[in-house]
């Protein structure tokens, strides 16, 4: 073999490379990478009539001025603590619950992944006309009044709407996060639990030092990315508060960049919104990060 | 099995065992309960007339099945044609996202290109940033390229999925080496290489791949709904909220029903490798 040989090689094979990515670094350049950019310059634009000048800040300013900026805001952080609270906590323990029987297993598993599976829309729809009916005729208030519960007004009542967002939203989503922690509980060795027995842990002091310890990187790991994906609410308030709700108790942030860009003809204010909602969630990345590269 | 939170020996005990009984009887009822209860009362309060499901205390079966809310549904929402274009658009991602994915990922695994990682990076980053931040711009960069009401406006950005890659790419290094070395030996190109080697070794992940490549298009809401603005080009769930306003409710959840029985069926066919697809994408890594 010769030098050249291999070195006339090395350049076919760097150009075979660059032909097997050309299709998905298009699509990328396209519909990822340029947009990034494209979003944070049209921030700072302003298109009227066909004609684009350079505004400044006036966009910001715009969109802060919007009466429901900060409702917005209020909205989807109460909608992603709560979910937090609650969409976080009920996966890990139905999936420490699951892990525990030894039966159904495959039953149980396909069950609350099935939800995940059905388009959000058709979901939202069950919810909005049957669920939360806010007439005695809707489940939840059959329910409620079955068991001389006081009912609810579920979406017509601002106190109830995000909550009930939440619940809607953790129905369907929660089967994903079941099913990884599943996994992880899968992984840890039964040797530590165990081990806890012989010292007389009980089964709560071995969930608090033997499980959540030992599935405590998935566990971080799922939080982040629950924020990211829940502070993005949008589908649950149009569909199910027909987007701003009872005394705007459902509009979130997505739902204001969709009112801005779509229909107030306003895309330069939705995308300095956009651009306010990622400097948002970087923050939250890096307070994440920094949280988690603690060393121990 | 491997011993969990409570020991197998305690369950089988009188008293663990009476609980473990009573215990999981409980479960398998509250979860059947409340994962296909609402989908009970979906099926059949569509079949409910307006006048029963407004009806106090509602009724748990349909007293006069009315099986034309759902060819009403059928009828007037044209569901046969938002559900050929819903499924046009899904196989056609898995097909973009199979050849130019896997192309991409083979590339940057085992022919390893100048600025590969670079690329790879880049691609990775985008991971970091949420979808909805995006879509302004994303929009205002389909009208440029005039692809509205095109199918490539779904398309081409499916192409532009990291998770898919990187799924893809830590597959392809896990084959040993030597296996594609021999290939070489024997002749073959890269292209040869990856159709009849890699490929075939690669098969449960190519199917964990489409599977989500179709199960992303049928659920996806925002981003059709603004790329496709006509109606002969929408797709079903953007269809049937577009027609909620104006169609009554028991109609417009039948209509929800039709639109989500494709996805139960595909569940029930791929389960195991959904299920597998899922642990496997998010833990090992």
């Amino acid at each position: 073999m010769t030098n050249g040989w291999v070195g006339g090689r090395k350049v076919r094979n760097h150009l075979t490379g660059h032909l097997f990515l050309i299709g998905a670094v298009l699509c990328f350049a396209f519909f990822a990478w340029y947009p990034m950019v494209r979003g944070i310059v049209m921030s700072f634009q302003r298109t009227r009539r066909g004609v684009t000048t350079w505004v400044g800040w006036d966009n910001y300013e715009r969109i802060i001025d919007d009466p429901s900026f900060w409702t917005a805001w209020k909205n989807t952080l109460y909608f992603t603590v709560l979910a937090l609270v609650v969409g976080y906590a009920v996966p890990f323990f139905v999936a420490i619950l699951f892990n525990e029987l030894r039966h159904a297993k495959g039953y149980l598993r396909a069950l609350v992944y099935l939800p995940v599976m059905l388009p959000p829309a058709s979901t939202l729809f069950l919810f909005k006309f049957y669920v939360y009916d806010p007439s005695d005729a809707g489940l939840f208030n059959a329910i409620l009044k079955a068991l001389h519960l006081p009912t609810s007004q579920w979406m017509q009542s601002p106190a109830m709407t995000v909550p009930a967002m939440v619940l809607a939203s953790t129905w369907m989503n929660m089967g994903g996060a079941v099913l990884i922690y599943l996994a992880a509980l899968q992984n840890i060795p039964g040797e530590l639990y165990e081990a806890a027995e012989l010292d007389g842990a009980g089964v709560w002091r071995r969930i608090l030092h033997v499980t959540i310890p030992q599935t405590k990187l998935i566990l971080s790991l799922m939080a982040m990315l629950q924020i990211v994906a829940t502070m993005q609410l949008f589908i649950e308030p149009l569909i199910l508060a027909n987007g701003a709700g009872s005394q705007d108790s459902a509009t979130s942030v997505v739902y204001l960049i969709y009112q801005h860009g779509f229909f107030q003809n306003d895309l330069n204010g939705a995308a300095a919104l956009g651009v306010l909602m990622l400097v948002v969630l970087a923050g939250f990345s890096a307070v994440y990060l920094r949280l988690t590269a603690r060393p121990e | 099995m491997t011993r969990t939170l409570i020991s197998q020996s305690q369950l089988r005990r009188g008293r663990g065992r009476f609980l473990y009984w009573t215990l999981l009887a409980l479960v398998l009822g509250v979860f059947s309960l409340a994962f296909i209860g609402p989908l009970y009362w979906m099926v059949t309060g569509a079949l409910k007339s307006g006048q029963e499901i407004a009806q106090t205390p509602p009724t748990l079966f349909p007293a006069d099945p009315q099986p034309q809310n759902y060819s009403d549904a059928w009828y007037r929402l044209n569901l046969a044609k938002l559900l050929f274009n819903t499924f046009y658009y899904a196989v056609g991602a898995v097909v973009f996202q199979l050849v130019l994915d896997t192309a991409a990922a083979y590339a940057l695994s085992k022919l390893r290109p100048i600025f590969g990682n670079v690329i790879l990076g880049l691609m990775l980053a985008t991971l970091m940033i949420p979808a909805m931040v995006l879509i302004v711009p994303q929009y205002v960069t389909a009208i440029d390229l005039n692809l509205l009401d095109s199918p490539f406006a779904i398309w081409l950005p499916a192409v532009a999925n990291a998770f898919n890659i990187f799924l893809l790419k830590r597959f392809f290094d896990s084959i040993p080496e030597d296996l594609l070395a021999a290939a070489t030996m024997d002749g073959a190109g890269p292209v040869r290489t990856l159709w009849s080697i890699v490929l075939p070794i690669s098969r449960p992940i190519l199917g964990v791949v489409s599977i989500f490549a179709v199960t992303a298009v049928w659920k996806d809401f925002l981003w059709p709904k603004l790329v496709m603005p006509s109606p002969e080009t929408r797709t079903v769930s953007v269809g049937i909220y577009a027609f909620a306003g104006g169609t009554p409710m028991n109609v417009v959840v039948a209509a929800a029903v039709i639109a989500a029985i494709p996805t139960v069926i595909f569940f029930l066919i791929f389960q195991k490798n959904i299920m597998s697809g899922l642990t496997a994408g998010s833990l090992k890594g």
